[in-house]
Protein backbone atom coordinates (compact mmCIF):
# COMPACT_ATOMS: atom_id res chain seq x y z
CA UNK A 1 0.00 0.00 0.00
CA UNK A 2 1.52 3.28 -1.04
CA UNK A 3 0.64 6.73 0.14
CA UNK A 4 -0.73 7.63 -3.26
CA UNK A 5 -2.67 4.46 -3.90
CA UNK A 6 -5.15 5.14 -1.14
CA UNK A 7 -7.49 7.78 -2.42
CA UNK A 8 -9.68 9.37 0.15
CA UNK A 9 -11.94 12.23 -0.69
CA UNK A 10 -11.16 15.43 1.15
CA UNK A 11 -13.82 16.40 3.65
CA UNK A 12 -16.04 19.42 4.10
CA UNK A 13 -16.29 21.04 7.51
CA UNK A 14 -19.35 22.93 8.69
CA UNK A 15 -19.67 24.87 11.91
CA UNK A 16 -23.07 26.45 12.51
CA UNK A 17 -23.38 28.69 15.56
CA UNK A 18 -20.87 26.67 17.56
CA UNK A 19 -20.60 27.69 21.22
CA UNK A 20 -18.06 26.29 23.63
CA UNK A 21 -17.94 26.97 27.35
CA UNK A 22 -15.20 25.85 29.69
CA UNK A 23 -15.54 25.26 33.42
CA UNK A 24 -18.64 25.38 35.56
CA UNK A 25 -20.53 27.79 37.81
CA UNK A 26 -18.71 31.06 38.47
CA UNK A 27 -15.55 30.05 36.64
CA UNK A 28 -17.54 29.27 33.48
CA UNK A 29 -15.82 30.90 30.52
CA UNK A 30 -17.14 31.29 27.01
CA UNK A 31 -14.44 30.33 24.52
CA UNK A 32 -16.38 30.27 21.25
CA UNK A 33 -19.42 32.45 20.54
CA UNK A 34 -21.58 31.26 17.68
CA UNK A 35 -18.86 30.38 15.19
CA UNK A 36 -20.12 29.96 11.63
CA UNK A 37 -17.55 28.48 9.30
CA UNK A 38 -17.65 26.35 6.21
CA UNK A 39 -14.50 24.81 4.76
CA UNK A 40 -14.85 23.31 1.32
CA UNK A 41 -13.45 20.03 0.07
CA UNK A 42 -9.69 20.39 -0.46
CA UNK A 43 -9.57 23.98 0.75
CA UNK A 44 -6.70 25.33 2.87
CA UNK A 45 -8.11 27.77 5.40
CA UNK A 46 -6.16 29.65 8.07
CA UNK A 47 -7.70 30.75 11.32
CA UNK A 48 -5.99 33.84 12.64
CA UNK A 49 -6.63 35.66 15.86
CA UNK A 50 -5.13 37.39 18.89
CA UNK A 51 -3.36 35.01 21.25
CA UNK A 52 -5.62 33.34 23.77
CA UNK A 53 -8.73 34.04 21.71
CA UNK A 54 -9.77 30.42 21.33
CA UNK A 55 -8.30 29.57 17.93
CA UNK A 56 -7.03 26.23 19.19
CA UNK A 57 -10.44 25.48 20.67
CA UNK A 58 -11.83 25.36 17.13
CA UNK A 59 -9.24 22.72 16.22
CA UNK A 60 -10.04 20.78 19.41
CA UNK A 61 -13.73 20.84 18.54
CA UNK A 62 -13.31 19.66 14.94
CA UNK A 63 -10.86 16.99 16.09
CA UNK A 64 -13.45 15.78 18.59
CA UNK A 65 -11.37 16.40 21.72
CA UNK A 66 -13.52 19.26 22.99
CA UNK A 67 -17.29 18.74 23.10
CA UNK A 68 -19.30 21.69 21.82
CA UNK A 69 -21.81 23.35 24.14
CA UNK A 70 -24.18 24.52 21.45
CA UNK A 71 -24.69 24.72 17.70
CA UNK A 72 -23.81 22.14 15.11
CA UNK A 73 -20.45 20.80 13.94
CA UNK A 74 -20.21 18.40 11.04
CA UNK A 75 -17.49 16.86 8.91
CA UNK A 76 -18.91 15.45 5.66
CA UNK A 77 -22.40 15.91 7.05
CA UNK A 78 -21.57 13.63 9.99
CA UNK A 79 -21.91 15.21 13.43
CA UNK A 80 -18.54 15.16 15.24
CA UNK A 81 -18.75 13.28 18.54
CA UNK A 82 -15.29 11.77 19.09
CA UNK A 83 -11.73 11.90 17.75
CA UNK A 84 -10.96 9.72 14.75
CA UNK A 85 -8.26 9.02 12.16
CA UNK A 86 -10.27 10.74 9.41
CA UNK A 87 -9.25 14.02 11.05
CA UNK A 88 -5.50 14.24 11.57
CA UNK A 89 -4.17 16.65 14.19
CA UNK A 90 -0.70 18.18 14.34
CA UNK A 91 -0.10 19.85 17.68
CA UNK A 92 1.85 22.98 18.52
CA UNK A 93 4.50 21.04 20.42
CA UNK A 94 4.97 17.67 18.81
CA UNK A 95 3.08 14.88 20.58
CA UNK A 96 5.20 12.03 19.25
CA UNK A 97 5.49 8.93 21.42
CA UNK A 98 8.96 9.29 23.02
CA UNK A 99 9.28 5.51 23.42
CA UNK A 100 8.69 4.74 19.77
CA UNK A 101 11.20 5.20 16.98
CA UNK A 102 10.42 7.59 14.16
CA UNK A 103 9.27 4.66 12.03
CA UNK A 104 7.09 3.17 14.79
CA UNK A 105 5.51 6.58 15.41
CA UNK A 106 4.56 6.92 11.76
CA UNK A 107 3.34 3.32 11.64
CA UNK A 108 1.00 3.84 14.56
CA UNK A 109 -2.17 4.72 12.67
CA UNK A 110 -1.79 1.74 10.33
CA UNK A 111 -1.13 -0.57 13.27
CA UNK A 112 -4.38 0.61 14.84
CA UNK A 113 -6.14 -0.25 11.58
CA UNK A 114 -4.73 -3.78 11.66
CA UNK A 115 -2.43 -3.38 8.65
CA UNK A 116 0.20 -6.14 8.55
CA UNK A 117 3.61 -5.34 9.95
CA UNK A 118 5.44 -5.62 6.67
CA UNK A 119 2.98 -3.46 4.81
CA UNK A 120 2.85 -0.69 7.38
CA UNK A 121 6.65 -0.63 7.63
CA UNK A 122 6.84 -0.12 3.90
CA UNK A 123 4.24 2.65 3.81
CA UNK A 124 5.74 4.49 6.79
CA UNK A 125 9.24 4.23 5.37
CA UNK A 126 8.06 5.51 2.03
CA UNK A 127 6.45 8.61 3.45
CA UNK A 128 9.49 9.29 5.66
CA UNK A 129 11.82 9.04 2.69
CA UNK A 130 9.46 11.32 0.81
CA UNK A 131 9.75 14.08 3.41
CA UNK A 132 13.49 13.66 3.69
CA UNK A 133 13.75 11.64 6.90
CA UNK A 134 14.77 8.33 5.37
CA UNK A 135 18.00 8.22 7.36
CA UNK A 136 16.27 8.86 10.67
CA UNK A 137 13.72 6.02 10.78
CA UNK A 138 15.43 4.31 13.72
CA UNK A 139 15.99 7.46 15.77
CA UNK A 140 13.91 8.36 18.79
CA UNK A 141 12.02 11.67 18.67
CA UNK A 142 14.26 13.35 21.25
CA UNK A 143 17.24 12.84 18.97
CA UNK A 144 15.72 15.05 16.25
CA UNK A 145 15.56 18.81 15.79
CA UNK A 146 12.26 20.66 16.23
CA UNK A 147 11.64 20.88 12.50
CA UNK A 148 12.31 17.20 12.00
CA UNK A 149 10.00 16.33 14.90
CA UNK A 150 7.15 18.28 13.30
CA UNK A 151 7.82 16.57 9.99
CA UNK A 152 7.47 13.19 11.72
CA UNK A 153 4.26 14.41 13.39
CA UNK A 154 2.91 15.37 9.97
CA UNK A 155 3.94 12.02 8.47
CA UNK A 156 2.29 10.15 11.36
CA UNK A 157 -1.01 11.86 10.56
CA UNK A 158 -0.76 11.67 6.76
CA UNK A 159 -0.15 7.93 6.80
CA UNK A 160 -3.82 7.63 7.79
CA UNK A 161 -4.79 9.62 4.67
CA UNK A 162 -7.12 11.90 6.66
CA UNK A 163 -9.95 13.71 4.92
CA UNK A 164 -9.18 16.71 7.08
CA UNK A 165 -5.82 17.92 8.39
CA UNK A 166 -6.00 20.09 11.51
CA UNK A 167 -2.89 22.05 12.38
CA UNK A 168 -2.62 23.95 15.65
CA UNK A 169 0.21 26.50 15.33
CA UNK A 170 2.47 23.65 14.22
CA UNK A 171 5.46 25.73 13.15
CA UNK A 172 5.39 28.55 15.70
CA UNK A 173 8.23 27.12 17.81
CA UNK A 174 10.58 26.84 14.82
CA UNK A 175 13.11 29.39 13.61
CA UNK A 176 12.13 31.55 10.63
CA UNK A 177 14.11 29.58 8.05
CA UNK A 178 12.91 26.16 9.14
CA UNK A 179 9.38 27.53 9.34
CA UNK A 180 9.48 28.63 5.72
CA UNK A 181 10.78 25.20 4.68
CA UNK A 182 7.98 23.53 6.60
CA UNK A 183 5.37 25.81 5.02
CA UNK A 184 6.65 24.92 1.56
CA UNK A 185 6.62 21.24 2.44
CA UNK A 186 3.04 21.50 3.67
CA UNK A 187 1.95 23.23 0.46
CA UNK A 188 3.66 20.58 -1.60
CA UNK A 189 2.04 17.72 0.35
CA UNK A 190 -1.33 19.41 0.18
CA UNK A 191 -0.93 19.77 -3.57
CA UNK A 192 -0.20 16.05 -3.85
CA UNK A 193 -2.77 14.68 -1.45
CA UNK A 194 -5.64 17.20 -1.79
CA UNK A 195 -6.88 17.03 1.78
CA UNK A 196 -8.85 19.80 3.47
CA UNK A 197 -6.61 21.79 5.83
CA UNK A 198 -7.52 24.03 8.76
CA UNK A 199 -4.42 25.87 9.90
CA UNK A 200 -4.48 27.85 13.13
CA UNK A 201 -1.79 30.49 13.55
CA UNK A 202 -1.06 33.91 15.01
CA UNK A 203 1.46 34.66 12.24
CA UNK A 204 -0.06 36.88 9.55
CA UNK A 205 2.61 36.07 6.93
CA UNK A 206 2.07 32.37 7.46
CA UNK A 207 -1.71 32.66 7.15
CA UNK A 208 -1.57 34.67 3.93
CA UNK A 209 1.25 32.64 2.35
CA UNK A 210 -0.46 29.28 2.86
CA UNK A 211 -4.16 29.84 2.53
CA UNK A 212 -6.99 29.98 0.08
CA UNK A 213 -8.95 31.86 2.68
CA UNK A 214 -8.15 33.57 6.00
CA UNK A 215 -10.60 33.73 8.89
CA UNK A 216 -9.91 36.44 11.46
CA UNK A 217 -11.32 35.90 14.92
CA UNK A 218 -12.20 38.42 17.63
CA UNK A 219 -10.87 38.48 21.17
CA UNK A 220 -12.32 35.91 23.56
CA UNK A 221 -15.06 34.82 23.31
CA UNK A 222 -14.08 34.19 19.70
CA UNK A 223 -16.43 35.21 16.93
CA UNK A 224 -15.67 35.39 13.22
CA UNK A 225 -14.62 39.03 12.74
CA UNK A 226 -13.81 38.91 9.06
CA UNK A 227 -12.84 36.52 6.33
CA UNK A 228 -11.29 37.08 2.93
CA UNK A 229 -9.99 35.03 0.04
CA UNK A 230 -6.28 35.03 -0.74
CA UNK A 231 -6.13 35.46 -4.48
CA UNK A 232 -2.38 34.96 -4.88
CA UNK A 233 -1.60 32.45 -7.64
CA UNK A 234 -0.45 28.91 -6.90
CA UNK A 235 1.95 27.23 -6.65
CA UNK A 236 3.33 29.73 -4.17
CA UNK A 237 7.04 30.22 -3.73
CA UNK A 238 8.87 32.39 -1.21
CA UNK A 239 9.05 35.03 -3.96
CA UNK A 240 5.34 35.69 -3.29
CA UNK A 241 6.28 36.98 0.15
CA UNK A 242 7.70 40.18 -1.31
CA UNK A 243 5.05 40.81 -3.98
CA UNK A 244 2.83 43.93 -3.72
CA UNK A 245 -0.31 41.76 -3.65
CA UNK A 246 1.04 39.88 -0.65
CA UNK A 247 1.93 43.11 1.14
CA UNK A 248 -1.53 44.53 0.49
CA UNK A 249 -3.22 41.45 1.92
CA UNK A 250 -0.87 41.48 4.89
CA UNK A 251 -1.66 45.13 5.62
CA UNK A 252 -5.39 44.45 5.43
CA UNK A 253 -5.04 41.54 7.85
CA UNK A 254 -2.83 43.42 10.28
CA UNK A 255 -5.35 46.27 10.38
CA UNK A 256 -8.10 43.84 11.33
CA UNK A 257 -5.96 42.41 14.11
CA UNK A 258 -4.87 45.81 15.40
CA UNK A 259 -8.48 46.95 15.47
CA UNK A 260 -9.26 43.98 17.65
CA UNK A 261 -6.46 44.90 20.04
CA UNK A 262 -7.75 48.50 20.26
CA UNK A 263 -11.23 47.33 21.14
CA UNK A 264 -9.78 45.46 24.10
CA UNK A 265 -7.59 48.39 25.15
CA UNK A 266 -10.48 50.87 25.00
CA UNK B 1 5.49 8.80 -6.91
CA UNK B 2 6.07 12.37 -7.86
CA UNK B 3 9.41 14.02 -7.41
CA UNK B 4 10.43 13.45 -3.83
CA UNK B 5 10.20 16.30 -1.37
CA UNK B 6 13.44 15.11 0.15
CA UNK B 7 15.47 16.95 -2.45
CA UNK B 8 13.94 20.26 -1.45
CA UNK B 9 14.57 19.79 2.25
CA UNK B 10 17.98 19.92 3.83
CA UNK B 11 18.24 17.46 6.66
CA UNK B 12 18.82 19.97 9.40
CA UNK B 13 22.36 18.71 9.87
CA UNK B 14 23.26 22.22 10.96
CA UNK B 15 21.23 22.04 14.14
CA UNK B 16 23.10 21.13 17.34
CA UNK B 17 20.94 18.07 17.91
CA UNK B 18 21.50 16.67 14.43
CA UNK B 19 25.22 17.35 14.69
CA UNK B 20 25.30 15.53 18.01
CA UNK B 21 23.50 12.55 16.47
CA UNK B 22 25.87 12.44 13.53
CA UNK B 23 28.86 12.64 15.84
CA UNK B 24 27.56 9.87 18.08
CA UNK B 25 26.89 7.66 15.06
CA UNK B 26 30.34 8.14 13.58
CA UNK B 27 31.98 7.47 16.93
CA UNK B 28 30.15 4.22 17.47
CA UNK B 29 32.55 1.31 17.35
CA UNK B 30 35.68 3.16 18.40
CA UNK B 31 36.70 1.84 21.83
CA UNK B 32 37.14 4.54 24.43
CA UNK B 33 38.26 4.29 28.02
CA UNK B 34 35.30 5.37 30.18
CA UNK B 35 37.28 7.71 32.43
CA UNK B 36 34.18 9.27 33.93
CA UNK B 37 32.81 5.91 35.02
CA UNK B 38 36.18 4.75 36.28
CA UNK B 39 36.81 7.84 38.40
CA UNK B 40 33.26 7.60 39.76
CA UNK B 41 33.96 4.01 40.74
CA UNK B 42 37.25 5.01 42.39
CA UNK B 43 35.54 7.69 44.48
CA UNK B 44 32.84 5.25 45.60
CA UNK B 45 35.39 2.60 46.48
CA UNK B 46 37.59 5.00 48.46
CA UNK B 47 34.60 6.31 50.33
CA UNK B 48 33.56 2.79 51.30
CA UNK B 49 37.11 1.95 52.43
CA UNK B 50 37.34 5.10 54.55
CA UNK B 51 34.08 4.29 56.31
CA UNK B 52 35.41 0.80 57.08
CA UNK B 53 38.64 2.23 58.52
CA UNK B 54 36.68 4.70 60.62
CA UNK B 55 34.45 1.91 61.93
CA UNK B 56 37.48 -0.30 62.70
CA UNK B 57 39.13 2.49 64.66
CA UNK B 58 35.93 3.34 66.50
CA UNK B 59 35.35 -0.22 67.70
CA UNK B 60 38.98 -1.01 68.43
CA UNK B 61 39.50 2.09 70.56
CA UNK B 62 35.95 1.90 71.91
CA UNK B 63 35.03 5.46 71.07
CA UNK B 64 32.44 6.99 73.32
CA UNK B 65 31.06 10.05 71.67
CA UNK B 66 27.35 10.29 71.25
CA UNK B 67 27.19 6.55 70.67
CA UNK B 68 29.15 3.80 72.34
CA UNK B 69 31.25 1.61 70.13
CA UNK B 70 32.24 -0.55 73.11
CA UNK B 71 30.14 -3.55 72.10
CA UNK B 72 30.08 -2.98 68.37
CA UNK B 73 32.14 -5.61 66.58
CA UNK B 74 34.95 -4.24 64.44
CA UNK B 75 35.12 -5.00 60.69
CA UNK B 76 38.03 -7.35 61.38
CA UNK B 77 35.83 -9.41 63.74
CA UNK B 78 33.08 -9.47 61.14
CA UNK B 79 35.57 -10.75 58.59
CA UNK B 80 36.39 -13.58 60.95
CA UNK B 81 32.68 -14.39 61.12
CA UNK B 82 32.52 -14.30 57.33
CA UNK B 83 35.37 -16.79 57.20
CA UNK B 84 33.63 -19.11 59.67
CA UNK B 85 30.34 -18.94 57.88
CA UNK B 86 31.51 -19.23 54.32
CA UNK B 87 33.21 -22.48 55.28
CA UNK B 88 29.85 -24.07 56.05
CA UNK B 89 27.11 -24.86 53.50
CA UNK B 90 24.71 -23.07 55.84
CA UNK B 91 25.40 -19.61 54.51
CA UNK B 92 24.45 -20.60 50.99
CA UNK B 93 21.19 -22.06 52.30
CA UNK B 94 20.46 -18.83 54.19
CA UNK B 95 21.03 -16.71 51.12
CA UNK B 96 19.15 -18.97 48.71
CA UNK B 97 16.09 -19.17 50.98
CA UNK B 98 15.98 -15.42 51.43
CA UNK B 99 16.42 -14.69 47.74
CA UNK B 100 13.60 -17.10 46.94
CA UNK B 101 11.21 -15.47 49.42
CA UNK B 102 12.00 -11.95 48.29
CA UNK B 103 11.81 -12.94 44.65
CA UNK B 104 8.37 -14.55 44.98
CA UNK B 105 6.96 -11.78 47.19
CA UNK B 106 8.38 -9.12 44.92
CA UNK B 107 7.08 -10.75 41.73
CA UNK B 108 3.53 -11.09 43.02
CA UNK B 109 3.65 -7.54 44.36
CA UNK B 110 4.93 -6.20 41.02
CA UNK B 111 2.15 -7.75 38.98
CA UNK B 112 -0.62 -6.68 41.37
CA UNK B 113 0.78 -3.21 42.09
CA UNK B 114 1.42 -2.33 38.45
CA UNK B 115 -2.00 -3.66 37.42
CA UNK B 116 -3.84 -1.83 40.20
CA UNK B 117 -1.73 1.30 39.70
CA UNK B 118 -2.54 1.51 35.98
CA UNK B 119 -6.26 1.14 36.70
CA UNK B 120 -6.24 3.63 39.57
CA UNK B 121 -4.25 6.14 37.55
CA UNK B 122 -6.50 5.87 34.51
CA UNK B 123 -10.02 5.34 35.81
CA UNK B 124 -11.78 7.50 38.37
CA UNK B 125 -14.00 4.64 39.52
CA UNK B 126 -10.97 2.42 40.17
CA UNK B 127 -9.30 5.18 42.13
CA UNK B 128 -12.45 5.84 44.18
CA UNK B 129 -12.96 2.16 44.92
CA UNK B 130 -9.40 0.96 45.49
CA UNK B 131 -7.44 3.90 46.82
CA UNK B 132 -9.11 4.46 50.24
CA UNK B 133 -8.58 0.89 51.53
CA UNK B 134 -5.05 0.82 50.16
CA UNK B 135 -4.23 4.15 51.80
CA UNK B 136 -5.38 2.72 55.14
CA UNK B 137 -3.17 -0.35 54.73
CA UNK B 138 -0.14 1.55 53.50
CA UNK B 139 1.18 3.02 56.77
CA UNK B 140 1.01 -0.32 58.58
CA UNK B 141 4.59 -1.54 59.13
CA UNK B 142 5.63 -5.05 58.16
CA UNK B 143 6.07 -6.07 61.83
CA UNK B 144 2.43 -5.34 62.54
CA UNK B 145 1.40 -7.72 59.77
CA UNK B 146 3.09 -10.73 61.40
CA UNK B 147 0.11 -12.06 63.41
CA UNK B 148 -2.25 -11.60 60.46
CA UNK B 149 0.26 -13.22 58.13
CA UNK B 150 0.43 -16.24 60.42
CA UNK B 151 -3.36 -16.46 60.65
CA UNK B 152 -3.87 -15.99 56.92
CA UNK B 153 -1.61 -18.77 55.73
CA UNK B 154 -1.30 -22.36 56.80
CA UNK B 155 2.38 -22.55 55.99
CA UNK B 156 5.04 -20.38 57.60
CA UNK B 157 6.76 -20.14 54.24
CA UNK B 158 3.70 -18.47 52.73
CA UNK B 159 3.45 -16.09 55.67
CA UNK B 160 7.04 -14.99 55.13
CA UNK B 161 6.52 -14.47 51.42
CA UNK B 162 3.44 -12.44 52.29
CA UNK B 163 5.52 -10.06 54.43
CA UNK B 164 8.06 -9.49 51.65
CA UNK B 165 5.08 -8.94 49.34
CA UNK B 166 3.77 -6.21 51.65
CA UNK B 167 7.20 -4.61 51.61
CA UNK B 168 7.36 -4.40 47.84
CA UNK B 169 3.72 -3.61 47.06
CA UNK B 170 3.19 0.00 48.08
CA UNK B 171 6.21 1.72 46.52
CA UNK B 172 5.46 -0.07 43.25
CA UNK B 173 1.78 0.90 43.46
CA UNK B 174 2.33 4.58 44.26
CA UNK B 175 4.96 5.06 41.58
CA UNK B 176 2.79 3.39 38.96
CA UNK B 177 -0.14 5.67 39.82
CA UNK B 178 2.19 8.66 39.69
CA UNK B 179 3.53 7.56 36.32
CA UNK B 180 0.05 7.34 34.81
CA UNK B 181 -1.11 10.62 36.36
CA UNK B 182 1.87 12.63 35.12
CA UNK B 183 1.73 11.22 31.60
CA UNK B 184 1.37 13.91 28.91
CA UNK B 185 -2.39 13.94 28.17
CA UNK B 186 -1.73 14.99 24.59
CA UNK B 187 -0.12 11.63 23.91
CA UNK B 188 -3.37 9.93 24.91
CA UNK B 189 -5.36 12.38 22.77
CA UNK B 190 -3.00 11.87 19.84
CA UNK B 191 -3.30 8.09 20.03
CA UNK B 192 -7.12 8.21 20.11
CA UNK B 193 -7.10 10.62 17.21
CA UNK B 194 -4.88 8.20 15.27
CA UNK B 195 -7.46 5.46 15.76
CA UNK B 196 -6.46 3.74 19.01
CA UNK B 197 -9.24 1.99 20.95
CA UNK B 198 -9.33 1.87 24.78
CA UNK B 199 -7.21 -1.27 24.98
CA UNK B 200 -4.64 0.02 22.50
CA UNK B 201 -4.37 3.29 24.44
CA UNK B 202 -3.46 1.23 27.49
CA UNK B 203 -0.95 -0.99 25.74
CA UNK B 204 0.62 1.58 23.42
CA UNK B 205 0.54 4.75 25.51
CA UNK B 206 -0.33 4.39 29.20
CA UNK B 207 1.95 1.45 29.96
CA UNK B 208 5.07 2.60 28.10
CA UNK B 209 4.47 6.19 29.23
CA UNK B 210 4.34 5.16 32.88
CA UNK B 211 7.26 2.74 32.50
CA UNK B 212 10.01 5.03 33.85
CA UNK B 213 8.00 5.57 37.04
CA UNK B 214 7.12 1.89 37.22
CA UNK B 215 10.78 0.91 37.04
CA UNK B 216 11.61 3.40 39.80
CA UNK B 217 8.77 1.98 41.88
CA UNK B 218 9.90 -1.61 41.31
CA UNK B 219 13.47 -0.73 42.19
CA UNK B 220 12.36 0.94 45.44
CA UNK B 221 9.96 -1.96 46.05
CA UNK B 222 12.81 -4.41 45.64
CA UNK B 223 14.71 -2.52 48.32
CA UNK B 224 11.77 -2.37 50.73
CA UNK B 225 11.10 -6.04 50.15
CA UNK B 226 14.58 -6.84 51.50
CA UNK B 227 13.90 -4.25 54.17
CA UNK B 228 11.03 -6.38 55.45
CA UNK B 229 12.95 -9.65 55.21
CA UNK B 230 14.18 -9.77 58.82
CA UNK B 231 10.61 -9.15 59.92
CA UNK B 232 9.36 -11.91 57.66
CA UNK B 233 11.93 -14.42 58.82
CA UNK B 234 11.21 -13.68 62.47
CA UNK B 235 8.09 -15.75 61.90
CA UNK B 236 9.95 -19.03 61.96
CA UNK B 237 12.25 -21.19 60.00
CA UNK B 238 15.78 -22.45 60.10
CA UNK B 239 17.12 -20.70 57.06
CA UNK B 240 17.17 -17.21 55.67
CA UNK B 241 19.55 -14.34 56.08
CA UNK B 242 16.98 -12.40 58.09
CA UNK B 243 16.45 -15.37 60.36
CA UNK B 244 20.23 -15.68 60.70
CA UNK B 245 20.48 -12.03 61.81
CA UNK B 246 17.62 -12.37 64.27
CA UNK B 247 19.08 -15.58 65.70
CA UNK B 248 22.50 -13.98 66.08
CA UNK B 249 20.82 -11.24 68.13
CA UNK B 250 19.07 -13.70 70.45
CA UNK B 251 22.36 -15.61 70.85
CA UNK B 252 24.31 -12.36 71.27
CA UNK B 253 26.72 -13.17 68.46
CA UNK B 254 27.39 -9.59 67.55
CA UNK B 255 29.73 -10.06 64.57
CA UNK B 256 27.10 -12.32 63.03
CA UNK B 257 24.43 -9.63 63.40
CA UNK B 258 26.60 -7.23 61.49
CA UNK B 259 27.36 -9.86 58.89
CA UNK B 260 23.63 -10.52 58.45
CA UNK B 261 22.96 -6.82 58.12
CA UNK B 262 25.67 -6.33 55.52
CA UNK B 263 24.52 -9.38 53.57
CA UNK B 264 20.98 -8.00 53.39
CA UNK B 265 22.38 -4.64 52.34
CA UNK B 266 24.45 -6.10 49.54
CA UNK B 267 21.70 -8.43 48.33
CA UNK B 268 19.18 -5.58 48.40
CA UNK B 269 21.48 -3.22 46.57
CA UNK B 270 22.35 -5.84 43.97
CA UNK B 271 18.77 -6.79 43.23
CA UNK B 272 17.60 -3.17 43.08
CA UNK B 273 20.38 -2.50 40.62
CA UNK B 274 19.27 -5.51 38.60
CA UNK B 275 15.73 -4.14 38.42
CA UNK B 276 16.95 -0.71 37.31
CA UNK B 277 19.34 -2.22 34.82
CA UNK B 278 16.74 -4.43 33.17
CA UNK B 279 14.38 -1.45 33.19
CA UNK B 280 16.88 0.58 31.22
CA UNK B 281 17.19 -2.25 28.71
CA UNK B 282 13.45 -2.02 28.13
CA UNK B 283 13.63 1.74 27.67
CA UNK B 284 16.40 2.64 25.25
CA UNK B 285 14.52 5.87 24.60
CA UNK B 286 14.57 7.03 28.22
CA UNK B 287 17.00 9.77 29.18
CA UNK B 288 17.04 10.61 32.87
CA UNK B 289 17.96 14.21 33.52
CA UNK B 290 21.38 14.27 35.14
CA UNK B 291 22.57 17.57 33.78
CA UNK B 292 22.25 19.33 37.14
CA UNK B 293 25.08 17.26 38.61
Amino acid sequence: MSLHEVTTEAGTIELNGVDIYFGEGKSRVRALDGIDLRVERGELVSVLGPSGCGKSTIIGAIAGFTPISGGDLRVDAQRVTAPGPDRGVVFQQHALFPWKTVLANVEFGLKMRGVSKRERRETAREILVHIGLGEFVDHFPHQLSGGMQQRVALARVLVNRPRVLLMDEPFCALDAQTRLQMQQMLLSLWDELHMTVVFVTHDVDEAVFLSDRVIVLTQRPARVKAEFAVTLPRPRTPAVLTSPEFTALKRQTLELLLEERKIVAA
Amino acid sequence: MKQSLASTLPNDTTTPVAREVTRALSERGTPRIPWRALSGFAVGFTSLALWLVLWELASRYEWELLFRFENIPAPSEVFVAVGELLGTPKFGAHVVNSIRRVFIGFSIASVLAVGAGLLIGRFRLASQALLPPLEVLRPIPAVAWIPIAILLFASAEHSMVFITFIGAFFPALLNTIHGVETLDRRLVSASISLGAGPFAVFREVILPGALPSIVTGLSIGMGTSWFSLVTAEMISGQFGIGYYTWEAYTLQQYPHIVLGMISIGILGMGSSFLVKWSGRRFMPWFEPNTSTR
